[in-house]
């Protein structure tokens, strides 16, 4: 299928076929199942429910298949010294082409199927902020020597060649591990997997059952405890699953530094993910230390680098995370060695603290959520069930002290500071950010003061970029202090328009 | 401007030093248009639940009461606001163009003094709404390479704004690299 107008080019991996078929027949065993059953159970006779079910099977995989081998047909795609260019050709025609010169990250995936026949999806993008995939290119899939090769031959540059440091700049330590369960997923997924099995259940007309063997079993065992002991059961389910995606996650991290100045991580157990980062593109980190990683001293790091997609729309990876949470000796560590600075700006840098206003304004706002929390549950019980009144209270007991030590904690962490070609913020408390932004990268300003923030003298400074997140906030800072601030560092943008008196 | 910055640590006294400074705002205001602009933009939205209020309050017997009172209600908010808002709005708005930056105060309960350096900016719009085209105005949008950090000047004279377009064009045009 060769034609003289695609001499040169190569096609997708052919393998991509078997991969398909398999996926599919998962997809078909898994909707034969309960299919099956809905049949059987609606008075259908076996056989009946089985010719329809292997028919259907039949249909979905060979449709699924007949549709990837046209799409095979249809892509093709090369690499010339300064484009990479593909071509899709069935029915309409459309080619895509990409410079070389702009192409920042080449990320490569495989999930275990696609491990399993040795084949990468590959994904080039360009420094563009590109929304819906414009600007990048999905190579689904080539075979993994491809992939590394394309990795290599696209992101290599002439114009940096440096020693290669074989070190990597951090590798997993297997006791991170001890942090995975620090966080909110725990009992997210806890809940999730309780939400599930009534979900599954009620799907197999099982629900009512499934209640009444609960109640069963915890007969003559007091409400409360009942309630405390599911709870407890969802934590350890929540705890198993949190550990279990940390594994699949993070594990054969490593994080290098590759000829050519680029940054490249490494990881995941059954999906494997390859990310690689321009240094050009970097253009600080960002410290996030959630409550719980923060009570173990623990912290992660993310980059804050342009042109970088923040998540895929099918694979909820995080794209630029570059160190999973792990000790805040070693985190700082990376960002120093990450940026090419002796010592971390996040570690270098002497905060300088908010006014006292930002307390009370952190103050108003923590507990005021809690009391009309707390309202809420007041109105309810006063016009259904006393129950809540009840609950209401406790909730009351629990939540209002919690309120006001995360508000101060909330104040003990508001701080901004310059260190060198960095300048750095912080605030947060149940998850605390300290970012690290190139003063270099400030593409501008924003100044924003609420009505109430500008009766306490109070200011917001964002710093715009385009990097990373696009904005990082320096919250309620004092008007003077902050504006100083934006000017010290960013010299000349600000001043025309600043006042002395 | 009040300041409540009575920390004890040092750095409070380095900026004592330094004197206190504050944001002027930008120098020129938005076309006096845009007055009439935002009273027809308040019109309809408060207008609209009102007509139907009073449509149905009128159709529905039984309910009129129920219908027509916050049919009241919602016209008088809207009418103070209808004849407040807008001039107070003006006030606020606010924008320049120097030679280094573009520079705009908008917001009213929150408000937000917006500055990108010319030589980081990518894209200058112009753009028309049916409603602005009845009253000869223009907003004009001013984007960098950050995904937040555009800064919008709403409500200039139409043709004032096709050539503050033109000129800041021209400007970022000369300017070298690619803005990030």
């Amino acid at each position: 299928m060769t034609s003289g107008e695609f001499e040169g080019w190569s096609t997708l991996d052919k393998r991509t076929l078997a991969v398909t078929a398999l996926m599919m027949t998962g997809a078909a065993v898994g909707a034969a199942i309960p299919t099956t059953a809905a049949i059987v159970s609606g008075g259908g006779r076996f056989w009946v429910a089985l010719v329809w079910v292997v028919a259907g099977g039949v249909v979905l995989i060979g449709g699924g298949v007949l549709v990837e081998l046209f799409y095979w047909k249809g892509v093709r795609y090369r690499v010339t010294p300064d484009r990479l260019e593909t071509a899709f050709t069935l029915v309409f025609r459309s080619r895509k082409s990409l410079q070389r010169e702009r192409i920042r990250n080449v990320d490569l995936t495989a999930n275990p199927l696609h491990r399993l026949f040795g084949v990468a999806v590959v994904t080039i993008g360009t420094g563009s902020h590109e929304s819906g995939g414009q600007g990048r290119i999905k190579l689904n899939p080539v075979s993994r020597a491809e992939a590394e090769r394309l990795r290599a031959d696209l992101l290599r540059r002439a114009e940096i060649a440096e020693a290669d440091e074989n070190a990597p700049l951090a590798e997993l330590d297997r006791s991170w591990i001890r942090y995975a369960p620090m966080s909110f997923l725990t009992p997210t997924l806890g809940l999730a997997a309780g939400g599930g099995l009534m979900q599954v259940s009620e799907w197999a007309g099982l629900q009512k059952g499934l209640i009444d063997w609960v109640i069963g079993l915890f007969r003559g065992i007091p409400l409360v405890v009942a309630i405390l002991i599911l709870l407890a059961i969802a934590m350890v389910v929540g705890l198993i699953g949190a550990l279990g995606l940390w594994i699949e996650m993070w594990w054969n991290f490593r994080l290098d530094r590759e000829p050519g100045g680029t940054l490249r991580v490494r990881r995941g157990l059954f999906t494997t993910r390859s990310i690689s980062i321009e240094e050009r593109r970097m253009r600080g980190i960002d410290l996030v230390e959630p409550l719980g990683n923060r009570i173990s001293g623990a912290a992660r790091v993310d980059a804050i680098a342009t042109g970088m997609r923040q998540s895929d729309d099918k694979d909820k990876t995080d794209y630029h995370t570059l160190l999973p949470a792990a000790p805040v000796v070693t985190a700082n560590r990376v960002v120093a060695s990450v940026l090419r600075e002796p010592v971390s700006p996040t570690e270098a840098v002497r905060l300088t603290g908010h006014p006292r206003a930002a307390r009370g304004r952190l103050l108003r706002w923590w507990v005021g959520s809690v009391v009309v929390l707390l309202a809420i549950f007041a109105l309810l019980g006063f016009l259904l069930t006393d129950v809540l009144l009840v609950i209401g209270a406790a909730l009351g007991v629990v939540l209002l002290p919690a309120s006001v030590l995360l508000a101060l904690d909330a104040y003990r962490n508001l701080g901004h500071g310059i260190t060198g070609r960095y300048l750095v913020g912080r605030h947060g408390t149940v998850r605390r950010s300290t970012f690290a932004l190139e003063r270099e990268g400030v593409i501008g300003w924003t100044l924003k003061q609420s009505i109430f923030q500008r009766r306490k003298g109070l200011l917001t400074v964002v710093a715009t970029t385009a990097a990373g997140a696009g904005a990082y906030s320096v919250y309620d800072a004092g008007e003077a202090q902050g504006l100083l601030f934006a000017e010290e560092s960013v010299p000349e943008l600000l001043t025309p328009f600043l006042e002395r008196a | 401007m009040r300041s409540h910055c009575k920390r004890s640590s040092g750095v409070i006294s380095v900026e004592a030093e330094r004197g206190k400074v504050r944001l002027r705002p930008p120098r020129n205001a938005l076309d006096q248009r845009v007055v009439g602009w935002w009273r027809l933009q308040g019109t309809l939205f408060w207008g609209a639940p009102v007509l139907v209020l009073v449509v149905l309050g009128l159709l529905i017997t039984p309910a009129r009461f129920w219908l027509l009172t916050p049919a009241a209600v919602f016209a008088v908010l809207g009418l103070v606001w209808v004849i407040a808002m807008p001039l107070w709005w003006f006030q606020v708005h606010r924008w320049e163009v120097t030679e280094t930056a573009v520079y705009a105060r908008s917001g009213f309960f929150w408000q937000e003094w917006r500055v990108a350096p010319m030589s980081r900016i990518q894209t200058v719009d112009t753009l028309r709404g049916p409603l602005q085209q009845l009253f000869k105005l223009a907003t004009v949008t001013v984007t960098t390479a950050s995904a937040r950090g555009a800064v919008k000047i709403r409500g200039l004279d139409h043709e004032l704004a096709a050539s503050l377009a033109e000129q800041l064009t021209e400007t970022t045009q000369a300017t070298p690299g690619d803005a990030t």
